[in-house]
């Protein structure tokens, strides 16, 4: 407290410092006044031999003060005061800097929420995805996702393992819930006992489920989300013990998961525990997800070894039935590939993410590069300024202070504005973000981004006021006080650093132009894919479940099908209407098994897997699927489970040739059913989205004999009724849609409406997300880059008026003169795009995995890019070329 | 940024030593310390006379010296500067501190002179 009362007394500190000096100064000239001076000369002397009288007061009252935050002090008024004197360039700067910086937090948001911050459960470090890969499965299981776990192993992991704290399986799916009001569809998370420890999670009411409710013969139990427990019961406590209609059989509230809860990336309604009777499992099916969580200090490759050991313990366990051999796996190879659960969570979005990142950083750049430029110009204009306080004797360190100061100052200024753009931009980004982006409604705008805010603040204003300091301190103080005025030239190197700015600029701008052009050129590929549908906005797609519990009868289930269809059918607008178990890509998880084709040899005798699909009659006319050979199903031959099948082209090409030979070969699923004749050839449908091949694919009747279980018909009950009209996405045709399925039975939800145009859209999400961001950033990298030519030929014209003057005067051709401005920015850019093209030959490699269709060094864009940027460079130039043409010589010379 | 105030032509603390040495014999307003020290030192040390001031504002701040507000010779107002007790104690160490390193040069000196 010493030094407040220091701070308030010192007024009376100043007041007795300057008595002392007058008296000083006064008694030496009076003392040489006596002397015999004479008083004027006595004044000079006295105040010679006193020093520098200004910088002795300053640094006398620096002792009562914090001298360094009280002069910055000082400075910040004065720089205020400077910057309200020009709210043109203020503006311009702090509007910059709040878009390139309100941007740059936005990204960085998402990044720290997506990529950065851990998963929202306790010790998320030791969760991981339990992976498989089968390397030796040909066909569509070594695919890129992998292969799932079965039941059978699970058990086995569960048993036997000497890693995992706990270890399960899951999937989410839908079922329908009755009896409480309209029938509805809910989202179910199916979950094997040791999920709900692995996430660690306390329920929020009630108890967690457990390994009794695992038991198949046991109570049927079930918990709820926070959200449903909401919606439905208003939160009510009483919710527990009541019993709810999932798919028709009764189940008892046991618990509710607290609010924010997520099955990994999931949302449900529902958690339903998996009851698998352990005495009939077999080695497969594979569909389950596994998650696990690792004990404290075990690594991943220790968890992979654990896991590659049970796999053999797992085979020996277990058989696919009598007569099969229950080492047939070992020819998959099937190897563990455990990683973290949030790399699962986040999967490929990483790449997008960060490409993002670093083009809105470009753009920052480039932004800061025209601001030094600015700030260049405004420290040469000051620069008599400058020169006549160091020549008073301020420090070379002090002036560059000031300098930094100023740029600091507005770098903090945008930043603070850059906080509300990144607000706004982050609401924006996370309306135009994929749908598939995860994680999404974890996206904030926490501590973190605000200390990124700051930081980049700061820097910011440090990189851009520093390359005036450093333009101001290799200067030497002669040459900033003679050069002004009428002899001043324009010396080469004053120029130099616009000139390296505006170069930097361009390379910049052309690497995001690339990568943009890229992007659109990747889009436009995208589109001209065939995806083997077509007129995507006029097809309605809408998904009904029948359950087993509901309709036990499977040819009941394909008669109230059939009866739906015909009902949609009489819908007016509508063309045709089919369904399926899975339309593409809507990223249902496709089936798949080994399918064999007649007369064909197979190596170890395993054909290679197959992806298949059932369907309807009408199902390929309502999707736009050309037929290419033979014809569809008939309702005869579905009724009469007829050996029947179509298959895809390339299928067809493959096994026999071509599509006219395929008509009348037969093919199976095992070698006990029986042959199946090909009656039709459909082009092919790229299931996984129009960037990935489009797989080969058999498309069985909408029921057939089950080839699992003998003597028992198999039909999807859970299907997407396509729907043909140029009405879809109304809401009109909606409600009609559901007036008909519920003339049918009043008990079956319509559920997830889309076009198919949004399910096609979204498959091309982060394509397009991706597209639209460099898109953005490219055309402000573009935009500023002209800016900054515009400004340094503009500049340098109004630096050379005299000279141009003169030129004139001489006969100079006006032609010639514009001419030699324009000549100097295409040098310019010249230079620019020459270390661009280097930098986005290297830059585009990275953006490598999102092209399609485009080779990274695509020649046409990098021909064009460096053409446009010329041309815009011509233009940039001319404008204050043809200012400089239109001089005066008289007026030019006259002017001082 | 503010030059290291500890610099100056003699060595640091040397200033300060003479300011209070002088002030010891009597308070004395600012000209008048330049003045003392000046014919004290028969003008071999040359001081700028302004330099002074920062050193009593920070004497002034240790509590080595008080300032008073008093009248000078030709009857203007001006502040007069005197020792403090603290200040004689700070003088004493000083001085002491001084003579040892005096000595020590002295010392030096003379055995490479001989």
């Amino acid at each position: 407290m010493q030094s407040l009362g220091r701070f308030l007394s010192r007024r009376r500190r100043y007041d007795d410092l300057s008595v002392s000096i007058q008296e000083h100064i006064d008694e030496k000239i009076d003392d040489l006044v006596e002397s015999g001076m004479p008083p004027r000369e006595a004044e000079q002397a006295a105040r010679r031999e006193f020093g520098n009288l200004a910088l002795l007061q300053e640094r006398s009252r620096e002792v009562w003060q914090w001298p360094a935050i009280e002069s910055i002090l000082a400075d910040l008024k004065f720089t205020l005061r400077r910057l309200r004197k020009s709210p043109g360039f203020t503006a311009t700067v702090i509007l910059t800097l709040a878009i390139g910086i309100g941007a740059n937090t936005a990204v960085f948001s998402v990044i720290n929420s997506i990529l950065i911050k851990p998963l929202p459960y306790p010790q998320s470090d030791q969760l991981v995805s339990l992976w498989l890969n089968a390397p030796g499965a040909e066909g569509l299981v070594n695919f890129q996702n992998g292969l799932r776990l079965s039941p059978s192993m699970y058990f086995t992991f569960s048993d036997h393992n000497r890693t995992f704290q706990s270890l399960g399986i899951w999937y989410t799916g839908t079922a329908n819930v009755t009896g409480l009001a309209q029938p509805e569809e809910v989202h179910i998370g199916f979950i094997s006992d040791g999920i709900l420890q692995t996430l660690a999670v306390p329920a929020t009411t009630g108890r967690l489920l457990s390994a009794t409710d695992q038991d198949p013969h046991g109570a049927k139990n079930v918990m709820l989300s926070y959200g449903y427990w909401q919606r439905r019961f208003g939160g009510a406590p009483s919710a527990i013990g009541r019993t709810v209609d999932i798919d028709g059989e009764g189940r008892e509230i046991v618990g509710v998961m607290p609010r924010g809860f997520r099955l990994v990336d999931q949302d449900f309604d529902f958690l339903v525990p998996l009851a698998f009777d352990r005495t009939h499992l077999k080695l497969a099916p594979f569909g389950f997800m596994g998650m696990g969580r690792l004990r404290p200090g075990v690594t991943i490759p220790q968890a992979n070894a654990d896991l590659s050991r049970m796999i053999e313990v797992w085979m020996d366990s277990y058989s696919n039935g009598p007569g099969t051999n229950p080492h047939f796996y070992r020819n998959w190879r099937i190897t563990p590939a455990l990683h973290s659960l949030k790399q699962e969570v986040v999967g490929d979005v990483t790449r997008v993410l960060w490409v993002v990142m670093a083009t809105i950083a470009l753009v920052l750049l480039i932004a800061c590069t025209n601001i030094a430029n600015l700030l260049l110009v405004r420290a040469e204009a000051r620069q008599q300024e400058l020169s006549i306080r160091a020549a008073l004797g301020a420090g070379r360190a002090r002036i560059a202070r000031e300098l930094l100061i100023e740029s600091i100052l507005l770098g903090l200024i945008g930043g603070t504005l850059g906080v509300a753009v990144a607000a706004g931009g982050l609401r924006l980004l996370v309306a135009i973000g994929p749908a598939n982006l995860p994680r999404l409604n974890e996206i904030s705008f926490d501590a973190w981004s605000l200390l990124f805010t700051l930081l980049l603040s700061l820097l910011s204003g440090l990189f851009f006021g520093s390359i005036p300091v450093w333009r101001y301190a290799r200067t030497r103080l002669t040459t900033w006080l003679g050069s002004s005025g009428r002899t001043a030239g324009v010396s080469r190197e004053r120029h130099r650093s616009r000139n390296v700015l505006v170069i930097a600029q361009v390379a910049m701008a052309l690497v995001l132009l690339v990568s943009a052009v890229l992007m659109i050129r990747t889009f436009q590929h995208l589109r001209t894919v065939d995806p083997g549908f077509s007129d995507a906005p006029h097809m309605q797609t809408v998904h009904i479940s029948i359950p087993d519990s509901f309709i036990p009868d499977p040819k009941m289930v394909m008669r109230i099908q059939n009866d739906i269809l015909d009902r949609l059918q009489t819908i007016p607008g509508v063309s045709s209407v089919g369904f399926g178990e899975a339309v593409p890509m809507e990223g249902v998880e496709p089936n798949w098994d080994q399918i064999f084709v007649e007369g064909k040899i197979y190596k170890s005798h395993n054909p290679p897997m197959r992806f298949y699909n059932y369907v309807s009659p009408g199902f390929f006319q309502a999707m736009g699927t050309r037929l290419v050979a033979g014809r569809d199903f008939t309702w005869n031959e579905i009724y009469g489970l007829q050996q029947k099948v179509i298959v895809s082209e390339n299928f067809a090409r493959e096994s026999w040739g071509s599509p006219a030979a395929a008509i009348g070969k037969r093919i199976r699923q095992f070698e006990r059913m029986p042959w199946q004749e090909v009656v039709g050839v459909v082009q092919d449908v790229h299931y996984r989205g129009v960037d990935d091949t489009a797989p080969a694919i058999v498309y069985w009747p909408a029921m057939i004999n089950s080839p699992y279980v003998a003597n028992t018909i198999y039909g999807p009950r859970f299907v997407c009724f396509v729907i043909r009209t140029s009405r879809a996405g109304t809401e009109a045709l909606l409600n009609e849609v559901q007036q008909a399925v519920w003339s049918v039975n009043a008990s079956l939800p319509v559920a997830s409406p889309r076009t198919m145009q949004d399910i096609y859209g979204q498959s091309m999400g982060r394509t397009s997300f991706t597209l639209v961001m460099l898109g953005i950033a490219a055309s402000m990298a573009m935009a500023l880059g002209i800016i900054g030519i515009y400004g340094v030929i503009s500049y340098a014209v109004s630096q050379r008026t005299r000279e141009i003057g003169i030129r004139l005067a001489l006969g100079a051709q006006k032609r010639e003169l514009r001419w030699m401005f324009v000549r100097s920015a295409l040098l310019l850019t010249t230079t620019g795009i020459v270390i661009g093209l280097g930098a986005a030959a290297a830059v585009t490699q990275l953006l490598k995995s999102l092209l399609f269709g485009v080779s990274p060094m695509d020649p046409l864009t990098y021909a064009a890019i460096p053409l446009l940027l010329g041309a815009c460079a011509v233009i940039a130039s001319y404008l204050p070329a043809r200012r400089a043409a239109a001089i005066d010589p008289a007026q030019a010379l006259r002017a001082d | 940024m503010a030059r290291n105030t500890e610099h100056r032509d003699l060595f640091p603390g040397a200033l300060e030593m003479m300011i209070l040495q002088s002030l010891r014999l009597r308070p004395m307003h600012g000209y008048g310390l330049v003045k003392h020290i000046k014919q004290v030192s028969d003008d071999l040390l040359q001081i700028e006379e302004g330099s002074l001031y920062p050193a009593l504002q920070r004497m002034l701040r240790e509590g080595w010296v008080e300032a008073e507000a008093g009248i000078s010779a030709k009857g203007r107002p001006t502040r007069i500067y005197r020792l403090t007790a603290a200040g004689l104690a700070h003088l004493e160490q000083e001085v002491s501190s001084f003579e040892k390193m005096f000595a020590g040069i002295t010392r030096v000196l003379a055995v490479a002179q001989s």
